[in-house]
């Protein structure tokens, strides 16, 4: 039985903004991640580590809450990790993840405060953003250097970036091939680590039929779901990432002639005449998973 | 105990936010207040009274303080006070 955290959504909160932080649980995203890097001015940092530490320590989210670090490699990574880590949000989020040195580093600070101030071993998780080659190329060896790591993302803009190119937008076809390669390298790490797959922010908020048509591509990739920065593509994204009642219904009687074969002993299993084989079973097994998991399913057993 | 030894500002005036300007004062004037909120008739006590133990609980007991409150909830109030204070004794938290 697959037993994993749902993640279709994982929405960012600027780190600084008092507003945005004790609001971002509201809006029904599977993840929150509070963020010190990239949305926050050098100028702020010491100001948002604060209000972030505070938020997280008084206010209670209906959510998990992750926390995006700056790079340990950057003036703050270190204090952001020390400051922030007795706060206890459920992840430390780092972005441009390129060795698993850099993890195991993370892993240590982690583990050490979880000691220090008595909280649960091994219970603050590690989400890596991946945004160039070199942690493309690494992506397997981040994603199995720590049993906390629990997904790893791809930074889109990032990663376009430093490929020399950009991120496009084009149509259901053109649209993404600059990052083609990388999205299902980056779901082969995940998949052979055993851990989630999350796609990058699609920024256009106005623009609702490219972003269905980029979460259905990713979803196809196989990444279990979709960075955002903005409430209103919430639904969007768990729209596409949960199965319909068609493919609950499907996936329900799957598992029952699957287990009706077993009762029987008989090798062969069909259904409205194809056959069914295990790869069918186990991906039977995942859309009830993901519909349990998004409490659209209630069914016990399967 | 921490030293202030020069004006510093946290925050912002934009909504669920609250703006503190801190300045070091004479020894034995104690903490002044001086607080702008919409809501001064419900909350200018509990936030006056927050900015006050906030201080103390950082070991300062002069200091002069303009705070321009504008919805915020206790922690944003504390986090502000708090980066306020590690600026105005000269720290930056990094």
């Amino acid at each position: 039985m697959i037993k994993e955290r749902l993640r279709r959504s994982v929405m960012y909160a600027a780190g600084n903004n008092p507003g945005l932080l004790q609001n971002a649980g509201i809006y029904g995203a599977d993840s929150v991640i509070f963020d010190v890097e990239d949305s926050v001015a050098v100028t702020e940092k010491d100001s948002a580590r604060e209000l972030v530490y505070h938020a997280l320590k008084h206010l209670q989210f209906p959510c998990e809450i992750g926390v995006r670090i700056n790079h340990i490699s950057t003036p703050w990574g270190y204090d952001d990790l020390e400051y922030l880590l007795p706060a206890k949000p459920d992840y430390i989020r780092l972005p441009k993840g390129e060795s698993g040195d850099e993890i195991r580093d993370i892993d240590k600070m982690i583990t050490k405060v979880e000691e220090k101030c008595g909280f649960e071993p091994g219970s603050i998780k590690i989400m890596v953003s991946i945004e160039t080659p070199k942690g493309l190329r690494n992506a397997y060896e981040i994603a199995t250097a720590s049993p906390r790591m629990i997904a790893i993302a791809i930074g889109g803009e990032d990663f376009a970036a430093s490929l020399k190119t950009e991120k496009t937008k084009g149509n259901s076809i053109t649209g993404g091939r600059e990052l083609f390669v990388a999205r299902s390298m980056l779901v082969f790490a995940a998949r052979e680590a055993g851990i989630q797959a999350i796609d990058s922010v699609f920024s256009d908020l106005r623009d609702e039929e490219t972003l269905i048509n980029e979460v259905t591509m990713v979803k196809e990739l196989g990444f279990d779901g979709k960075s955002c920065v903005n409430p209103r593509q919430i639904d969007i994204i768990h729209r596409v990432f949960t199965p319909s009642s068609q493919e609950i219904d499907y996936a329900h009687r799957v598992l029952t002639v699957y287990q009706e074969a077993l009762a029987n002993k008989s090798g062969v299993i069909a259904l409205d005449g194809k056959m069914i084989d295990m790869p069918m079973v186990i991906r039977a097994e995942r859309v009830l998973a993901n519909a349990r998991a998004a409490g659209i399913y209630h069914k016990e057993g399967n | 105990m921490t030293r202030l030894v020069r004006p510093a500002q946290a925050g912002t005036i934009e909504s669920s936010d609250i703006l503190v300007m801190l300045a070091p004062a004479d020894e034995g004037t104690g903490i002044q207040v001086e607080l702008k909120s919409p809501t001064m008739q419900q909350y200018g006590e509990h936030i006056r009274g927050l900015i006050i133990r906030t201080l103390q609980e950082q070991g300062i007991q002069d200091a002069i303080i303009h705070a321009n409150e504008k919805g915020a909830l206790d922690y944003t109030i504390k986090a502000r006070v708090k980066t306020a204070i590690r600026r105005a004794a000269g720290q930056r938290g990094f």
